[in-house]
């Protein structure tokens, strides 16, 4: 599945500037896994231990993935993945 | 002494006091730094006690460098009512309880406090137009603090909020934007927004100094209570950012002598429709499962995804607190119970906080030498509908004798009942 990751500005820094980044997976474990063996540098800065960091949140058209599979949850031709952060509010 | 950085939460990272609230190297929460080491605790009173009547006297705990800023709007919040409710305490059976009225702000809530930092702030970083996303409080202050300072605004709320907070902030001339969803959608709009505009969100992009102005509910509490700590607080949950901001002014001026004894025990409270922190301190968790689809009638507190969830928790759980949640029966139970001993009329918040007081003081967790100290962040009149239901008015003829009537019904009442 093609899909197209968008990064958020906090994180261009490793991305040379790119605000999203088109990958393939199934899965959105999958397609971030794509993204990282492009910005290695991205991985450890969004995960701990295979699992995303408490402060980031992740949306697949527009839904929170942690209402859906978390890194399992699945991805369709043409979904949007996007990383945003979670300190945001209140 | 003064302003050292934005710093990590989680790592420690430092970064340059601009617009930014995200690390780069964890994603974790920034906050700004202090050097206080350079302050005298005797020289800091007095600078404090004569200073402004609000929350400007406590600038040098503030994010700025010039005190008070040149940029504050003229809508000076703070130094809300401290008042001593015994009746409270009686109905409940404690032995001190006071009450920090802090409708009694310029848009009737604590929210004015953050954003009358975030706004000088905003005007210091040289931002010409202002934003948030709210569940309403924030956008009565927003727009109202913008309109003083004369810059430009714009308001996200969820579409269904309480009609008295969506006409209390269109009033000042804002761009009032009612979104279809949570607060929780609301809030993840901001942030894409916060990239893609130049503007400053007031609880995004300027997150970290907006925060800092809660701090001064804590330092207003130690100096109406003559320069002492209470033993325990009482105070609502929603993204954490109140809860753990007035854990931290109290815990800056006993690291700087302004006041001795152990930091107060932290209660939250949150509305059962929404509490997320309740159910994850509940568990035994560090971390808060976002909540969907919030379900109650405290929506200002209705954030299912508190940016704050894991230091409030440990907050409470390190000062021998706990974090409780309400129904909404209980929360209108609050309201009136608030109203009918201390003449305060809150809003549905304000329920929620009464009505985890009473709670603890049911449960028994409340010592009987304890001085506790409830926080009221909103005005009754800005959730009119949660009370309509509660009472009935006698309706008359102008007669001697159907009032006489009315009167007779009303003892009757009274004696029918044991409160």
């Amino acid at each position: 599945m093609a899909v197209t990751v968008k990064i958020p500005a906090q994180l261009r820094v490793v991305t040379g500037d790119e605000d999203e980044v088109a990958v393939d997976g199934g899965t959105v474990g999958e397609a971030l896994e794509a993204v990282f063996a492009r910005h290695e540098d991205l991985r450890e800065r969004i995960t701990e231990n295979g699992d995303l960091r408490r402060f980031v949140n992740v949306y697949v058209a527009g839904e929170d993935i942690r209402f859906r599979d978390g890194l399992d949850t699945a991805v369709k031709d043409g979904d949007e993945v996007q990383i945003l952060p979670a300190v945001a509010g209140g | 002494m003064g302003l050292e950085s934005l710093r990590c939460k989680e790592c420690g990272a430092d970064y340059p006091l601009d617009a930014s609230y995200v690390c780069e190297q964890c994603f974790g929460p920034l906050e700004v730094a202090y050097d206080l080491g350079g302050l005298d605790a005797g020289e800091t009173k007095r600078k404090i006690q004569a200073g402004s009547r609000g929350i400007w006297r406590y600038s040098d705990f503030l994010p700025f460098t010039e005190h008070p800023p040149a940029g504050r709007s003229p809508l000076e919040p703070g130094l809300t009512p401290l008042v001593r409710a015994d009746r409270l305490a009686e109905r409940l059976g404690l032995r001190e309880v006071w009450v920090k009225n802090d409708a009694a702000n310029p848009t009737h809530s604590f929210k004015d406090r953050v954003v009358a930092v975030a706004i000088a702030k905003a005007r210091e970083l040289g931002f010409e137009t202002v934003a948030c996303a709210s569940t309403g409080n924030l956008a009565n202050a927003v727009a109202a603090h913008a309109a003083a300072a004369g810059l430009d605004s714009y308001v996200l709320v969820p579409a269904d909020l309480e009609e008295q907070k969506l006409l209390a902030t269109a009033i000042y001339g804002t761009t009032l934007v009612g979104v279809h969803g949570t607060y929780d959608d609301v809030n993840r709009l901001c942030t894409q927004l916060s990239e893609a505009r130049g503007w400053a969100f007031v609880n995004v992009n300027l997150r970290p100094y907006y925060a800092d102005g809660s701090k001064t509910l804590a330092y207003e509490t130690v100096e109406q209570l003559g320069w002492s700590l209470p033993d325990r607080v009482v105070c609502p949950i929603a993204s954490g950012s109140l809860f753990t901001k007035l854990g931290r002014g109290f815990e800056e001026w006993r690291e700087l002598g302004l006041v001795d004894g152990e930091l107060p025990a932290f209660n939250g409270a949150q509305a059962t429709g929404c509490d997320p922190v309740a159910e994850a301190f509940g568990a035994g968790q560090q971390t808060c499962r976002p909540r969907q689809g919030p379900d109650t009638i405290a929506k200002s507190l209705a954030i299912g995804n508190p940016a704050d969830g894991p230091y409030a928790l440990d907050l409470a759980r390190h000062t021998g607190g706990a974090v409780d949640s309400v129904t909404d029966d209980e929360i209108r139970a609050g309201i009136r119970l608030l109203a009918e001993t201390t003449g305060v009329f809150t809003e549905t918040a304000g329920g929620v906080t009464t009505a985890v007081l009473a709670k603890l003081a049911e449960r028994g967790d409340i010592s009987a030498d304890e001085r506790v100290v409830l926080y009221i962040t909103g005005e009754g009149l800005k959730t009119l509908d949660a009370t309509r239901e509660l009472f009935e008015m006698h309706e008359i003829d102008p007669s001697l004798e159907d009032f006489e009537h009315v009167v007779e019904q009303d003892r009757a009442a009274a004696s029918g009942t044991v409160s």
